[in-house]
């Protein structure tokens, strides 16, 4: 960005109607934007689908979960256990089988999610303190799923568990050997791990990303492919005018969607950053600037339409991909934690959700910070530079 | 640096350049004088369109020095592209915007407007100035090209680069366009233009053949053709095919080319070898009729500038 500006103030000397070339080019970039039948609606529509629709429809927390039980002891005990799993709410009774294979069998008719079998002498162990044991299989075709379900069973077969020892042993000094640890869970920043509080500010990072970053590399592209760039090219307006006149559109644009984003979070999901929103618009306008360095790139090599949208979609998939943007970047092998360090929606990710979720000031995201303006630097000296070999 | 001379509008010193192993440029020499219409004149991939971008400064020569204005293409590309028109080949204006809009856009990116200069452009603009607010892109071809040409033009320029301005625009307002070069050429525009079609050559000033990056011959198109050196028949017979197979094949024809309906055969006027002889008149016939044609016209014509390319590029 730099650069642009240097260009800008060696020519003004020269000709001093260079800054209302911008004005006019400006002008131009807007009317085309409102004329565009498609592009003003997407721009808005999108944000509104992906902040209205998707954090609804996606959520980690799974109900309605299938099961079918394998009650080989029909006890008081064993139906206990099988009304306090249904009476869960997480979990629908699917079926009662006679035995662990027609279970299976409904398992995989893809009727039920998981099995409990409860063995014979069941209730005659426990009494007897024998001590009891109980199977659960779970289906792990979709891992997540599985995972969660089998952690709601098991937590409800341990409740059970608990249950039955206080009645089983009412003397208080054997109660308290019982219970030497007691674990309280308490979730920070995010106390019912409302999977949209997390989500939210994160979804407000892709829409920015496509939007400065993407679309004006795509706009430029088109231009080219059209040969309108070659005839302003011929003209006295420098390219890093022409370049600035197709990326602040898109940096306005960014802003105000950010803010309608700020608008939704609030009026829909009671989102409030516990941050202060400067700190957010300043690491938006970085980041804007790093994304839209990536954008000039990109239209630096793509010399058609075709090629800028494929290399868009690539990008975009890879840095959603290992963004942290569903799956955490904690959890990924070594490797990928690199490959990840080197995608700036990852920080800019980092960084909306510190400030919605934590209240982070710039003073505690320093890492972020200058990784972001890192990636501003490179990318706009890269596009330079790249700009500069085709020339 | 060449001395500045104010009577040389273009000059190109050696100019070649390359894509990648193709040589689309080689060693191009040529001066155009200011006030002149000077045509390109050659084949699809024969480098206009590359010389052009040269010279109106989006691509760098490989070697050699050209100037427009007596300004570099390298060093002082600013200045040219204040004082350039350039109409690309394919149409490149905004089709989403207005015609109004677009000659706006394009005198304020020249730091001008369109009431400055507007008697250069007003015969041509008037035309389509009642479809002002329409969008370019709806506009039908012809009238395209003249809102490009308008465009190009708004500034003012003193050398208006057209690259094939009359490709794919039907025969009328070819010549309606050429009639407005005509007009501009007397304001004192410089014109370079390219076109693949050979009677738009008698046109221009002067031209120059082009083919494979190389130039063949310039000069004025009436001594160009004066340099013809063969005879000419124009052939006509019920099997054209096999006609241009027959006469291909005889020893004296120098060259023998199909052209529109008609077959143009040249042989020298003076052979140098012993065994080449001279066509005449009764010598083609008595080929043709023992080939077993028959409805044969033959008849002597003039050299036109495609004939003259065809022997240039046939050297």
């Amino acid at each position: 960005m730099k650069k642009i500006e240097n260009i800008d103030n060696s020519d003004s000397h020269l000709r001093v109607r260079d800054h209302s070339g911008l004005k006019y080019l400006l002008r131009k970039e807007f009317k085309q934007l409102i004329r565009n039948k498609f592009l003003p609606k997407l721009i808005f529509i999108f944000p509104f689908m992906v902040l209205m629709v998707f954090p609804w429809a996606a959520s980690y927390e799974i109900k309605n979960l299938n099961i079918s039980v394998v009650d080989n002891d029909h006890s008081t005990y064993s139906k206990q256990l099988t009304q306090k799993i249904i009476s869960s709410n997480y979990f629908r009774l699917t079926n009662v089988s006679p035995n662990y294979g027609k279970a299976l069998k409904s398992i995989e008719e893809n009727k039920s999610d998981l099995i409990l079998e409860i063995p014979t002498n069941f209730e005659k162990d426990i009494v007897n303190r024998q001590g009891a044991k109980v199977l659960i299989s779970s289906n792990a075709v979709n891992g997540m799923k599985g995972g969660i379900g089998m952690t709601y069973l098991v937590s409800i077969v341990n409740d059970f568990n608990v249950g039955l020892m206080q009645k089983l042993l009412p003397i208080a000094g054997i109660n308290n050997t019982l219970s030497t640890i007691q674990i309280d869970t308490q979730y920070r920043f995010n106390p019912h791990l409302n999977y949209r509080v997390f989500m939210v500010p994160a979804l407000m990072v892709m829409i920015l990303t496509l939007l400065c970053g993407f679309l004006p590399a795509v706009s430029i592209v088109f231009e080219k492919e059209l040969g309108t760039m070659e005839q302003i090219n011929v003209s006295p307006v420098p390219k890093s005018i022409f370049i600035l006149a197709k990326l602040i559109p898109f940096w306005v644009i960014g802003f105000i969607v950010i803010t309608i984003g700020f608008l939704i979070a609030w009026s829909i999901y009671g989102l409030v950053p516990a941050g202060h929103f400067s700190t957010i618009y300043l690491f938006t306008a970085i980041y804007i600037l790093a994304v839209s360095g990536l954008g000039i790139v990109i239209s630096n090599y793509a010399a058609t339409l075709q090629q800028a949208m494929f290399i868009v979609f690539f990008f975009m998939l890879v840095y959603i991909m290992m963004s942290g943007l569903y799956t955490p970047i904690d959890s990924m092998p070594e490797w990928a934690k690199w490959i990840a360090a080197f995608n700036p929606l990852k920080h800019f990710m980092e960084v909306m959700r510190s400030v919605y979720l934590k209240g982070s000031n710039p003073m505690q995201m320093t890492k972020q910070l200058f990784a972001l303006i890192g990636f501003a630097v490179f990318f706009n000296s890269w596009a330079v530079l790249s700009y500069r070999k085709n020339q | 640096m060449n001395k500045p001379n104010k009577d040389i509008a273009i000059h190109c010193d050696s100019v070649s350049k390359n894509y990648k192993k193709v040589e689309a440029l080689k060693n191009i020499c040529f001066d155009v004088k200011r006030g002149e219409i000077f045509g390109l004149i050659g084949p699809d991939g024969a480098g206009k369109t590359t010389l052009f971008r040269i010279l109106t400064t989006l691509i760098l020569p490989d070697r050699g020095m050209a100037s427009v204005d007596s300004f570099d293409v390298v060093k002082d590309y600013k200045e040219i592209r204040k004082c350039v028109g350039y109409m690309p080949g394919r149409f490149s204006l905004y089709q989403d915007l207005t015609v109004e809009e677009n000659l706006n856009f394009f005198a304020t990116v020249f730091g001008t407007t369109v009431v400055e200069n507007y008697e250069l452009i007003k015969d041509i603009y008037q035309q389509i100035e009642p479809f002002k607010t329409r969008r370019a892109g709806k506009l039908s071809g012809g009238m395209k090209q003249k809102l490009a040409l308008s465009c190009a033009l708004i500034h003012k320029p003193s050398v208006l680069f057209l690259d094939e301005p009359t490709t794919g625009v039907d025969p009328v307002s070819r010549k309606e366009f050429w009639g407005m070069l005509q007009k501009l050429k007397t304001k004192g525009i410089t014109i370079l233009v390219s076109t693949p079609y050979m009677d738009e050559a008698v046109l221009c000033d002067r031209i120059a053949l082009i083919q494979n990056g190389q130039f063949l011959k310039i000069d004025t198109p009436k001594s160009i053709v004066t340099q013809y050196q063969n005879k000419l028949w124009a052939v006509e017979s019920d099997k054209m095919h096999k006609l241009l197979i027959d006469l291909r094949g005889n020893e004296m024809t120098r060259n023998c080319f199909a052209f529109g309906d008609k077959i143009h055969i040249s042989s020298p006027l003076n052979p140098t070898k012993g065994d080449l002889k001279t066509f005449d008149k009764n010598k083609i016939e008595e080929i043709i009729l023992n080939n077993g044609h028959k409805n044969v016209i033959i008849s002597e014509i003039e050299p036109s500038i495609e004939d003259c390319f065809m022997q240039l590029s046939q050297k």
